[in-house]
Order: C-alpha cells, then sequence, then structure tokens
C-alpha cells in the first residue's frame, strides 16, 4: 500500500493537519506540503502502484509516466506559489479547501483506473465549490450553487459513460478511448464540462471572478487544466476537438471585449487559452501534443500571475470592474509590472513563455494544412492581444486615473507573482529546459526570424489599432452591465420554471385537486342516494328540451319538485317490477361480456 | 500637492507613443532583410501579418460592439 503514496494522498491527508498550526509555524507547514510532493515525485518510479483488486476489476491507484509527471510538477509549483500568494489567509478551512483541491486534482492526474479517477474528480468538485464560497458575499454564494449543480450533472455523464464502458470492455483501466460508440462520448461530455465545451462552459464565468483572491489562483489552474490531461490521455488526435478547440480560442474574446468586470475577463481568456491546448490534442501529432503539454505549463504560470496581480487590485481596494479602476500604476508599480510581464506572456511577445509553446500548436496546425483552422488562432491571437494583453493591465493600472491611492501588495504577494514572472520570462527566453519535460522529443526552434517577425506584426499592428481606435472615440466604452450567456437558460430558466410552478402549475394542481378529491366525490355520494330519482331528473330534463311550450311549464314544475325531495323516499320508488328488470339487464350484459 | 508619476505629464505619453510608432517602423522595415516561412499563399503577401493583425483587432472591435453587444448587454444588476 506504501508505494501508492502520491503527492495527492499527500495533499489530502497533510490538509487535515492545517487546524493545527498557526501564524507562521502554519505558513511554513504549508509550503512544506508541496516541497515534500516535489521530493516524493522525483523518487517515484514509471509504471502502474497500489495495485488493488476491487471486485472482479483492477484498480490502478497511482500510475507514473512521462505525461502524468509532467502534470505532477508544474501542479506541485503552482501550488507552492499559490500558498504563498494565500499566506494572508486566516481561515484554516480556506487552506484546507485549496489543499483538498489540489490534491483532487493531482489524484485524477496519476490515477490509472476510472474509478479512482472518477472518485478525485467528484472531490475536486466539491472542493473547488468552498473555494467559490470563499469570495463570502452573497453572490458567491449562489455561483458556488451553480458551479456544484453544473460539475454534478458533468460528473453523472462521466459516470455513466464509465458504466458503459466498463460493461462494455470488462475493463476499468483509464487509458486511450478515442470517440467510438455511445460510451466515449458521455465521457467526452463529462470530461467537456470542465474543459470548458463551447456551450457548456458558462459554469467558469460565472463562478470564478467570484472567489476570493487566493482561492482565485488555484480554480484558474485545476480544474481546467486536469480536462485537458483528461483528453490528451482520452481522445488524443481526434478530429473534433480541433474545431470545438478553434471554436474555444474565437468565441470567448468577443465577450471579453465587452466584459467590464476584469476577472470575467480573465476567465473569458481561459477558454481561449484552453481552446489553443484542446486544438492541439485534435491535431495529434507529436508536435501539436507537445504544443498543447508545453502550452499547459506556460498558461498555468503566466495566467496565475495575471489572476494573482487582478487578485492584489482586490485585496488592496475591493474593486475589479474596469470603470472603477485606473492609475494604480502609482501606487501599486510592482504588481502593475508583474502584471505586464503576465500580459505580454499570454500574447505570446517573443522572449516571453507564451511565445514557445503557443507557437508549437500553430505550427502544428500549419503543418496539417488547415487551412480555416490556422486563421482562426491567428484571429484569436489578436483577441487575446486585446483583452489579456492590454485590456486588464490597461484599465486597471492606467488608463483613466480613477483616484484610489493605497499600498503596494504585500510582501508574499509579491513574492509568488515575482516567481511567477521570473518563470515566465526564463521559460520564454530559454525553453530548452521545459522541451526536455515534454512526452516526445522536441524538433522545434520558436525563434527563427521569421517566426519572430511575423509575431511582432501582428501584435504590435493590433495595438495599434487599438491606439487608433481609442483616439477616435470608436472604442467602445467599459460601461456597468451584465453580459448574458449560455447560463442565461438556466439561471433565467430556472426562474422562470418556478414562477409557473407557484403561479399556472400551482393553480392548475389545485384545480385538478378539488376535481379529484371534492367535486367527483361528493357528486358520486349525491347520485349514490338515490341514483333512479337522478336518471328521473335527467329524462325529465331530455324532455324538456323537445317539448312543447305548453308543457314546459309542467315539466319545470316537476324537475323542481324533484329537486326539492331529492333524495326523497328511496323506497318507494322501487317496485319489484324494475328491480327484476334491472337483474335481467346486468345478466345480459354479463353473458354479451362472457361471448 | 501629490508626486506628480510618470504618466501625469503629456510630453511622457507622447514619447511612449512615438517608441511605440518606432517600433512599428521597424517591424515593417525588418521585412525587408528577413526570409519569411510560409506555409500558406497569403502568407506570401508583403506586410500580410502587419495588416490581418490591424484589420482583425478593428473587426473584432466592432464586431463586439455592433453585433454581440446588443444581444447580450443587460443592466448590471439583471439577474438579482
Amino acid at each position: 500500500m506504501i508505494n501508492a503514496f502520491s503527492p495527492a494522498l499527500l495533499f489530502l491527508l497533510g490538509a487535515l493537519f492545517i487546524p493545527l498550526f498557526k501564524g507562521r509555524l502554519r505558513n511554513a507547514y504549508l509550503l512544506l506540503l508541496p516541497l515534500a510532493g516535489f521530493a516524493l515525485l522525483l523518487s517515484m518510479q514509471e509504471g502502474a502502484q497500489g495495485v488493488l483488486s476491487f471486485l472482479e476489476y483492477q484498480l490502478v491507484l497511482v500510475k507514473v509516466d512521462r505525461l502524468s509527471r509532467f502534470f505532477g510538477y508544474i501542479y506541485l509549483l503552482i501550488t507552492a506559489i499559490a500558498l504563498v500568494y494565500a499566506f494572508h489567509v486566516k481561515e484554516s478551512s480556506h487552506h484546507m479547501a485549496s489543499l483538498f483541491y489540489a490534491g483532487s486534482a493531482l489524484g485524477v492526474v496519476f490515477a490509472g483506473d476510472f474509478l479512482t479517477l472518477f472518485i478525485f474528480w467528484e472531490t475536486m468538485a466539491l472542493s473547488a465549490a468552498f473555494l467559490v464560497w470563499s469570495g463570502k458575499t452573497k453572490n458567491s454564494a449562489a455561483a458556488g450553487i451553480r458551479y456544484l449543480l453544473v460539475h454534478i450533472l458533468g460528473g453523472l455523464f462521466l459516470l455513466m459513460g464509465i458504466i458503459l464502458h466498463v460493461h462494455e470492455t470488462g475493463s476499468l483501466a483509464f487509458g486511450y478511448l478515442g470517440l467510438n460508440g455511445l460510451s466515449s462520448w458521455l465521457i467526452l461530455i463529462g470530461f467537456g464540462v470542465n474543459c470548458a465545451f463551447p456551450g457548456l462552459h458558462a459554469w467558469l464565468p460565472d463562478a470564478y471572478p467570484e472567489t476570493s483572491p487566493a482561492g482565485g489562483v488555484f480554480m484558474w489552474t485545476f480544474t481546467t487544466k486536469t480536462a485537458v490531461y483528461v483528453l490528451a490521455r482520452a481522445f488524443p488526435g481526434e478530429h473534433l476537438l480541433v474545431w470545438i478547440g478553434v471554436t474555444m480560442t474565437v468565441f470567448p474574446i468577443f465577450f471579453a471585449v465587452l466584459e467590464n468586470n476584469l476577472r470575467r475577463v480573465l476567465s473569458y481568456s481561459l477558454i481561449n487559452q484552453l481552446g489553443y491546448m484542446v486544438t492541439g490534442i485534435g491535431i495529434g501529432t507529436q508536435l501539436s501534443l507537445n504544443g498543447t503539454v508545453a502550452h499547459v505549463f506556460c498558461h498555468i504560470l503566466y495566467k496565475a500571475l495575471l489572476v494573482m496581480s487582478m487578485g492584489a487590485v482586490i485585496y488592496r481596494t475591493g474593486k475589479t470592474n474596469a470603470t472603477d479602476l485606473g492609475g494604480l500604476y502609482k501606487s501599486m508599480p510592482l504588481t502593475t509590472l508583474f502584471c505586464i510581464i503576465g500580459a505580454a506572456s499570454i500574447s505570446a511577445f517573443p522572449l516571453f513563455s507564451g511565445f514557445v509553446s503557443k507557437s508549437m500548436v500553430v505550427e502544428a496546425a500549419a503543418l496539417g494544412g488547415m487551412t480555416i483552422v490556422s486563421l482562426m488562432l491567428l484571429f484569436a491571437s489578436v483577441g487575446v492581444l486585446e483583452h489579456a494583453g492590454i485590456k486588464v493591465p490597461f484599465h486597471a493600472f492606467f488608463s483613466h486615473d480613477a483616484g484610489i491611492r493605497t499600498k503596494e501588495a504585500p510582501l508574499h504577494m509579491l513574492v509568488a507573482m515575482g516567481a511567477a514572472a521570473v518563470l515566465s520570462v526564463l521559460i520564454g527566453v530559454y525553453p530548452a529546459p521545459l522541451y526536455r519535460l515534454l512526452p516526445y522529443p522536441v524538433e522545434f526552434a520558436p525563434y527563427t526570424p521569421s517566426h519572430v517577425l511575423t509575431t511582432m506584426q501582428l501584435l504590435l499592428f493590433g495595438a495599434f489599432a487599438y491606439v487608433l481606435l481609442i483616439r477616435s472615440g470608436i472604442f467602445p466604452a467599459e460601461v456597468r452591465a451584465t453580459n448574458l450567456d449560455t447560463d442565461w437558460f438556466y439561471r433565467k430558466g430556472t426562474a422562470v420554471f418556478l414562477q409557473v410552478l407557484n403561479g399556472p402549475a400551482a393553480q392548475m394542481g389545485e384545480k385538478i385537486r378539488r376535481t379529484v378529491f371534492e367535486r367527483i366525490p361528493s357528486a358520486l355520494s349525491w347520485f349514490g342516494k338515490n341514483p333512479l330519482a337522478v336518471l328521473k331528473m335527467a329524462s325529465d330534463r331530455a324532455l324538456l328540451a323537445f317539448s312543447g311550450p305548453e308543457q314546459r311549464n309542467i315539466l319545470i314544475a316537476r324537475l323542481e319538485k324533484e329537486k326539492n325531495i331529492y333524495p326523497g323516499d328511496i323506497i318507494k320508488h322501487w317496485p319489484v317490477g324494475t328491480s327484476v328488470l334491472w337483474a335481467t339487464l346486468l345478466l345480459l350484459a354479463y353473458l354479451l361480456l362472457q361471448y | 500637492m501629490e508626486k506628480k508619476h510618470i504618466f501625469d505629464k503629456p510630453e511622457n505619453v507622447k514619447r511612449f507613443l512615438l517608441g511605440f510608432y518606432l517600433l512599428l517602423g521597424i517591424s515593417l522595415a525588418a521585412e525587408l532583410f528577413v526570409h519569411k516561412h510560409a506555409y500558406f499563399w497569403w502568407e506570401h503577401y508583403p506586410f500580410f501579418h502587419a495588416a490581418f493583425g490591424l484589420v482583425a483587432f478593428v473587426a473584432l472591435i466592432l464586431a463586439a460592439k455592433h453585433f454581440l453587444g446588443p444581444l447580450v448587454r443587460k443592466r448590471e444588476n439583471y439577474y438579482d
């Protein structure tokens, strides 16, 4: 059992002891966990460990290969950075949720079978919901519930797929699937929810901006990249993913233009970046898969950097809307610098990390002769420049001075941001060590004169367009607004559903209740008091309809009398002959039914 | 009296933009000295990437402003 001890288990167990420590000792303990995890990961051998039999199946709690080890490195690295960034958080529960979340993500990465994967998949969703609630606002409470519901639904799709898959193959082993048949489609949908596939993505810009500054760093990292990991394992080279991926690179950039909340901009930016990774998985060549994995590494660092810089702004000012911010470079110069480094990295400027990873996916698409895909990726690059490269740093730190004067971010936040910034630049300048860690051998040179030139032209003239649009007043002003996304369907949908339930549906239900339980029984009991008299009244009424005017008055008087004396004397109206007639009719009916 | 910061002075903004325009010029001029490696026919056109960057950026902003905006933009407390 001891050989199943992975960084995942270390985090899950280690999180339990956090409440025992306070102050600096607790911070030291927090930092110790990812460091110990790193040592543990280095000592782990390739191959399957922690193999258990479960019913007639085999569980592989830990499986290490180049790909899972790579994800392990970056997850441990970002956990260390994010924990340093979270030193100011006093609540043990926040740190426990963070480590449970990171540990669950590591658990998925090292899972060798579907059952282990699924369990960690679900604990990941649950602990992440606590990080959404860590925002401690009314909005974050509601968004956390929505987050949980969406992910439970996604998890159910995954579970259905797994059950079908196990039924078909008789094996729990997790590995290459490919799209063939219902089970793989269900699993793809389950993965797709976490990967923010188009249409399944709305939980992300809904929940992530509501997290606490420290919780956000974890959130922007784990769920989505773990989904990329499982997609890269199960569906490499699945052509559908190319189209899903490029759609993801393109559609969020339009939303990001409109968005006022800068953390929501970073949420759309995350979907856009995931698009490059999914495209790389879909192309499925060694170069593109290397590109996807390299991009995961670079992206985690620079996106965390951007999220941390916006978190520092919230921590100091309580604001995150472009309309409320501006001019903060005067109070927070270092945070400004780090944000700009993050922005340059995500925009893929040469010498920054995005340049050396994104270009692998783009080149793989070009080598595959994918015309439309290549043009869409090029367009998306311009979009990244617009929202993450320019909008986020410009509106928070420059633009019009909003008059906010505050302090620079606290030291531990600066250290965390500094580490991510230094790494983003180092990887950009010297990508060889990163390339050595990739699953396949790398024969890719990012720094060709042609590539540097075309990238610089694209980005510089994109920025030039920004200057022109601002100067001419065409650029849309930031306004306070809610921009709808596909979560509208379930947010408004449930509201309408509740209204229907409370209004028309409730009235209808009341009507049905009254009819079934009051009117019909009372009518039947009235009828039962003297059925013959009722039949007599009915026949009189029928006669009334067909009678001439002279008979009407007589009939009406008789009906009136019958009504008044109802049920009347029952026995008097039952001559023996009638009973015999009825009995004969009944027997006749019975006879007919028999034949 | 608060300290004047770097972009409080208009001449610094001007200098920054001047540097930026200079970079634009350099990136165009460099094309004369660099052999472009083209995968697609359109990449053979001189200054293709510069033109694409400019046009795509403007198209993105206009599309978001005039098409997506009217469709999805609601008042801030829409969901409350």
